[in-house]
């Protein structure tokens, strides 16, 4: 089926100024959809994060939600830089943030594991070069 | 949607509203809209912050207490003052002096709320000892606070800690021990709170986490200020009573209080209702979880920023930190040495019903429903001004487009939309004019 709710928000690299923006106004649709606290809790701690990870790793992309009766979705696609190893990535504790991003208190490499453990459904690709895209669903039904 | 009517405290005085948009602009929960020239509150979603009786130049929001006269209708009475009520007298080093000028209101006995804040402050630090509970807790004090994660924060109630607030366990004991003493009944014992808030008096009403209050009924601390003020100075020192709460009880009056009191390293105190939705936004994220405990209190400065006081909220502070600090001196036992493990067990600290969402903000029942409505209402979103002025009266050109999508406005009412459509018509009628000729 579908989406009904389909919403893109551009996410900008390093714009702190913004960052939060885009999660918060998920939040806020899935809070007037009615969606249960469960998941409103979830998508919110992994919008948040993907949201972030556009910010402090990526050089600008695209966050978008999607909504059916089943399912929330969250795409984050980006421009760059890529990840040369993803499984590595994955690992608790392992970060690239740069020095700005740590001194905001990000970087503690939490960000990719707490999307996986937060989604029903995770899938991350990446090529050096291109870009990479995270694709989250959530489950309503 | 939950169509049985909620009490609420904080009205409208419809003679008094002039229909402008500064309460409209002020309420957190986006519950006021301007209709026919006057204010209305939306029930479901006002949760008795009182940030418009704060902002209504026109004094149009009021909040509905008791008087001193309903206490009459018992035949023992007992007043439960707010520890913020200590604060409201420059000057007065004792407390002893303020219990003593409110008993000879008319009261048989007067129990401090700060006693009860003693024993609810050991009782949130057993629950913080259970590991499986989520981080950071929030506290359940402020009744603003928990209303504001009902309607906005749904996802974040299983972080409310379920311990009773001081003034339910302030009540329980004044009674028991009333009727103990005085051989009577609990009924015939009226228990009245001195509430610096609205919200307070909408808890006794309508509990929180509660199946009843044991609190009577609320009466606001502006009315008792005038008929307390004038008996402070004849309290002659044989009269003063005995504070019962230790210091830390008495410090629940400003923000940060109810940390100190559980003796908490890794907790926020936040006060300001704006201010405790963007730490709870926080919390939401994830972002705090690393702290242990969350003190919200919508009003600036805690308890003795409420609506219903009388003081300057700073200077309240002030003598509240004098008080605190003249009893410690005294004694500087912590509620956990000061209140017994059979006192704790003796009375019911924790909440006896589930605290529910409320889903006020939501658009439909029915998922698919609200989905459609909610795309219908991005689309008008996105051909709104975006000025958020108010003049449609819907707070923002958001809610302005949930109005019109669950039926209650029309986009014509968008002045700026008129004024467009009215200059599109003249100039089609400059046309029309024109071909003729």
């Amino acid at each position: 089926m579908s989406a009904l709710i389909h919403k893109e928000y551009p996410v900008e690299m390093a714009d702190y100024d913004h960052a939060g923006e885009a999660s918060a106004d998920i939040k806020r649709q899935l809070k007037q959809l009615g969606v249960p606290a469960s998941v409103l809790r979830r998508v919110s701690v992994a919008s948040y994060e993907v949201e972030l990870n556009l910010v402090i790793h990526s050089e600008g992309g695209v966050l978008t939600l999607e909504v059916t009766p089943e399912a929330v979705r969250l795409i984050s696609a980006d421009r760059g830089p890529g990840i040369p190893d993803v499984d590595l990535a994955m690992r608790e504790g392992w970060s690239t943030a740069s020095e700005t991003a740590r001194s905001l208190g990000f970087g503690a490499g939490m960000g990719l594991p707490n999307m996986k453990r937060n989604a029903d459904d995770f899938n991350i690709t990446s090529k050096v070069g291109e870009g990479t895209t995270i694709d989250m669903g959530f489950r309503l039904a | 949607m939950d169509s049985k009517p909620r009490y609420h405290s904080v009205r409208l005085d419809k003679e008094l509203c002039k229909g402008c948009t500064n309460c409209l602009m002020h309420c957190p929960t986006e519950a006021i809209r301007v209709r026919k020239g006057r204010a209305h509150i939306l029930d479901e979603r006002c949760i008795d912050c009182g940030e418009c009786i704060r902002i209504c130049d026109y004094h149009a929001k009021v909040a509905i207490t008791d008087s001193l006269e309903d206490i009459k209708l018992f035949p023992y009475k007992i007043a439960l003052p707010a520890p913020s009520l200590y604060g409201q007298f420059r000057g007065v080093a004792d407390v002893g002096v303020i219990l003593a000028a409110l008993k000879r209101l008319g009261f048989d006995d007067v129990f401090e709320v700060a006693r009860g804040a003693d024993v609810v402050a050991r009782a949130i630090s057993e629950k913080l000892r259970e590991p499986s509970l989520p981080r950071p807790l929030i506290s359940s004090a402020c009744p603003t606070v928990v209303r504001l994660i009902q309607v906005r924060f749904p996802d974040l109630i299983p972080h409310i800690v379920d311990v009773r607030q001081p003034m339910e366990v302030a009540a329980q004991i004044a009674r028991a021990e009333f009727c103990k003493a005085h051989d009577c009944r609990p009924e015939q014992v009226g228990v009245f709170f001195i509430t610096p808030c609205p919200a307070k008096m909408t808890a006794i009403a309508s509990p929180l986490g509660q199946r009843t209050s044991a609190v009577t009924s609320a009466i606001s601390m502006m009315e008792i200020y005038g008929h307390l003020r004038p008996l402070i100075s004849k309290i002659q020192a044989e009269e003063k009573l005995h504070p019962s709460s230790t210091s830390y009880g008495i410090g629940w009056a400003t923000s940060s209080g109810e940390t100190q009191s559980i003796f908490q390293e890794n907790a926020l105190s936040v006060d300001g209702i704006q201010n405790c939705i963007r730490v709870l936004e926080e919390i939401e994220n994830n972002k705090l979880s690393d702290l242990t405990f969350f003190e919200g209190n919508a009003c600036t400065g805690g308890c003795v920023g409420g609506p219903l006081t009388f003081e300057n909220n700073y200077v309240a502070k002030n003598s509240i930190r004098k008080l605190v600090a003249a009893a410690r001196a005294r004694c500087d036992s912590t509620p956990q040495q000061s209140v017994t493990a059979a006192e704790l067990n003796k009375y019911a600290t924790r909440m006896d019903k589930p605290i529910e969402p409320n889903t006020a903000m939501k658009l439909d029942d029915n998922l698919t429903v609200a989905m459609q409505k909610l795309q219908r209402m991005n689309e008008i979103i996105a051909d709104l001004p975006g000025y958020d002025c108010g003049s449609c009266g819907s707070p923002t050109c958001r809610s302005f487009a949930e109005d019109i999508v669950l039926g209650y406005a029309n986009e014509m009412e968008c002045i700026h939309k008129m004024r467009d459509k009215l200059q599109t018509m003249a100039e089609q009628m400059v046309e029309l004019a024109q071909t003729r000729r």
